[in-house]
């Protein structure tokens, strides 16, 4: 699904990702931990194609194609999700005209013919069901005034009406309750398939505990310094990062 | 790379003037320069009734005695008042029979504007009232709006057919005497629109004009007076688009609304005159002055969508005379390059229990200022006055500039007035919220600006809403077709 080899990444000079390797795979769910400021985010921007980074060095391969030649609309009409830490407000554009013309540039992007009205609704009744989004979220503006975990449930039903490849959930349990975090959770399972994938960033092992991981990998100063089974993550939750910081230190 | 805010802004320089074109039709046309003898030259053209020449005549007087104000956050080079031609009309002297009859250029310029008049006939019902030059050359619907006693026609035709009313009710809110512009305009007027709704009748359809500035040199100077008797509602459509020019054109138009007991107006406008080109040469001046006037339990709403002019001026106000009567003012103004706009509104608050509400969007690029400038005014007798403002700013440029000048007067302790006020600049994160989503950056800026004007858009009739958001995504995309 998506390979990425000795990534380099910069933002205003400083070096953020240092040589970082992931290998995912179609039907995997990826964990990626690590400290504050290990670079996590800016793996996720990376790969959605912020501009503020630079890339150094390094290659990705997304589905057979490069991804790093391909402009940020590319990206994600090739396929590739990014739920947002902090998902962004756009006054006055209601959810559902925002993803109608999301939609249909993706479609059109395929040479596919625009949605019919009818069949936007009903997709959007069966996927807003799925993170229990209520039908009004819908129609409001673009996460204007939604609360944290109505934002973050948003981002998923977005998710879900997408279809993506490959989703990246960039720190999706940050400011969410335990029961905001189980929709959110459940919604993330239930749109597994065989032929997509994700990858999880989190900073706790809590999400863990719903969306089981088919590997754990720890991001440490700017590259993964250690990947392992689900268990993995218990191991860091009990232990902390210290001894990761203290193995593997500049 | 992406689509970047760079990029945008030479787009937003490249994209040209779309409907810069000139029709060739021979004009009748008064010499240069003002006097006395140029306003018995128009009179008489217009085969006035005396009291209208003498009514010129004394406006006259008053302008000449004015003069120009410079207070506004605008700066250009002052019109050669000696060297505009004042009157300009197509030289068909005859009315025309049929839609057949009119002249085949005429058409096809109405085409170019997007509104060929059988399309809009039959498709939308709106009847339109085309003024080109000064001179209405068609009118559509009268029989219609005639059963109902609705009287929609030019501002000449009225001056012949209800010339009780016209005297009645023209200058009752903007007199002659209230400032510059609506002076020379009193003194000098061509042509315009008059509308009159009877008592409790309920216009079934939006009525329509659209204007245009075609002579080069010609300062167009329009007169509106929309009347609904009492318990009466109409929905009054503005709108314009001038032909390319380099020679600035000063366009002073006087908008009068008059809205009797329980009565409604609606007035909406899609300003889109020549804003000049990328360097700033050119563009109309436009320095308008709207007003109505509420009597009891009356309302009037101002829509207005802002896009053309080199330097616009203009406030279109609400004078809540009568208690229980309502103002509403909801703006989009767009500047871009050079471009200059000062306006906003004014709410005088005269009766008890009367409402306001005050929406503006300002909307600037590239190098352009755009300010809100509006007055709320509660005097002592109103009392429970109540006002809302909110005036938003987006930027999309560094080197453009947003400015708020809100004037508050309360002399009524029980008044409520509420000011709300931003200034943003387009988000970046906005943008790439879009674009991961698959949305391109031209259409994330359109649904960004689209969205942010939406409170707006929302108050115009459908088919101006659509007109309202192509001329938002010309203005900001250089997406011209």
């Amino acid at each position: 699904m998506i390979s990425i080899k000795n990534l380099h990444a910069s933002i205003d000079g400083k070096e953020i990702l240092k040589g970082l390797n992931l290998e995912v795979k179609a039907g995997e769910v990826h964990a990626i931990m690590g400290p504050n400021g290990a670079g996590k985010s800016t793996l996720a921007s990376v790969l959605a194609g912020r501009e503020e980074y630079e890339i150094t060095a390094g290659e990705v391969i997304f589905d057979g194609v490069d991804l790093l030649e391909m402009s940020t609309e590319d990206r994600a009409r090739e396929g590739l999700f990014l739920a947002f830490q902090y998902p962004i407000e756009i006054p006055g554009v209601s959810n559902i005209n925002f993803l109608r013309t999301a939609m249909n540039e993706i479609r059109a992007y395929k040479k596919e013919d625009p949605i019919s009205a009818k069949e936007f609704m009903a997709l959007v009744k069966e996927k807003s069901a799925l993170v229990e989004l209520d039908a009004k979220l819908a129609s409001r503006s673009v996460n204007e005034g939604f609360s944290g975990g109505e934002k973050k449930r948003n981002e998923i039903f977005q998710m879900a009406m997408l279809e993506p490849k490959l989703a990246i959930l960039d720190e999706t349990d940050s400011g969410l309750d335990i029961d905001a975090l189980r929709i959110v959770a459940n919604g993330v399972n239930k749109l597994k398939t065989p032929n997509n994938a994700s990858i999880v960033i989190t900073h706790y092992q809590r999400l863990l505990d719903y969306i089981v991981p088919d590997f754990v990998h720890v991001l440490y100063n700017g590259r993964i310094v250690k990947s392992g089974p689900k268990e993995l993550a218990l191991e860091l939750e009990e232990k902390g990062y210290d001894w990761i910081k203290a193995e593997f230190a500049e | 790379m992406g689509y970047t805010e760079d990029d945008l802004a030479k787009d937003l320089e490249n994209s040209e003037y779309k409907f810069g074109f000139t029709t060739d039709i021979e004009s009748d046309k008064a010499p240069l320069g003002l006097n006395e003898s140029i306003i018995r030259f128009i009179s008489a053209k217009k085969e006035e009734p005396e009291w209208l020449l003498e009514y010129r005549l004394n406006c006259f007087k008053i302008w000449s005695e004015m003069t120009e104000p410079n207070w506004a956050h605008v700066h250009y080079e002052k019109p050669d008042f000696q060297a505009i031609s004042y009157y300009s009309a197509p030289k068909q002297s005859k009315k025309y029979e049929s839609w057949d009859d009119v002249d085949p250029e005429m058409k096809a310029t109405m085409a170019k504007l997007g509104i060929s008049m059988e399309e809009q006939q039959r498709l939308t019902g709106v009847a339109v009232d085309f003024v080109m030059d000064s001179v209405s050359v068609a009118t559509s619907f009268k029989s219609k709006l005639k059963e109902l006693g609705i009287i929609f026609c030019s501002f000449s035709e009225a001056v012949q057919e209800h010339p009780e009313l016209v005297r009645k009710y023209m200058g009752s809110v903007v007199p002659a005497t209230d400032n510059f512009y609506a002076a020379l305009n009193s003194a000098v007027f061509t042509d315009g629109s008059f509308c009159y709704i009877p008592k409790g009748v309920r216009c079934p359809m939006e009525l329509s004009t659209y204007f245009r500035i075609n002579e080069a040199n010609t300062g167009q100077f329009e007169r509106t007076l929309v009347v609904a008797d009492e318990g009466a509602y109409v929905s009054y459509l503005e709108g314009c688009t001038a032909p390319q020019r380099d020679e600035n054109q000063l366009h002073a138009a006087v908008v009068e609304l008059i809205a009797l007991d329980n009565a409604e107006i609606k007035y909406s406008t899609v300003q889109n005159w020549y804003p000049g080109d990328k360097d700033g040469v050119g563009g109309i001046y436009n320095f308008v002055t709207k007003r109505g006037i509420c009597e009891t339990n009356a309302k009037i709403s101002w829509t207005q969508v802002e896009t053309g002019s080199a330097v616009t001026w203009k406030y279109p106000s609400c004078i809540l005379k009568g208690d229980h009567s309502i103002g509403e003012f909801y703006s989009v103004a767009v500047t871009n390059n050079f471009q200059q706009a000062d306006t906003g509104t004014k709410m005088i608050h005269l009766g008890k229990n009367t409402k306001s509400t005050i929406i503006s969007k300002g909307i600037s690029a590239g190098k352009s200022q755009n300010s809100y400038r509006g007055l709320v005014q509660i005097h002592k007798n109103a009392a429970n006055a109540r006002n809302f403002s909110q005036c938003d700013s987006l930027l999309m440029t560094d080197e453009c500039g947003a400015h708020t000048f809100p004037y508050i007067e309360c002399k009524n302790p029980s008044a409520k007035i509420e000011h709300e006020a931003t200034t943003s600049k387009i988000g970046e994160d906005q943008i790439f919220y879009c674009l991961q989503r698959g949305i391109s950056e031209e259409k994330a800026i359109s649904l960004i600006v689209n969205g942010y004007c939406k409170e707006v858009l929302n108050q115009l009739p459908m088919e101006f809403a659509v007109e309202a958001q192509k001329l938002l995504s010309i203005s900001l995309e250089g997406s011209v077709g």
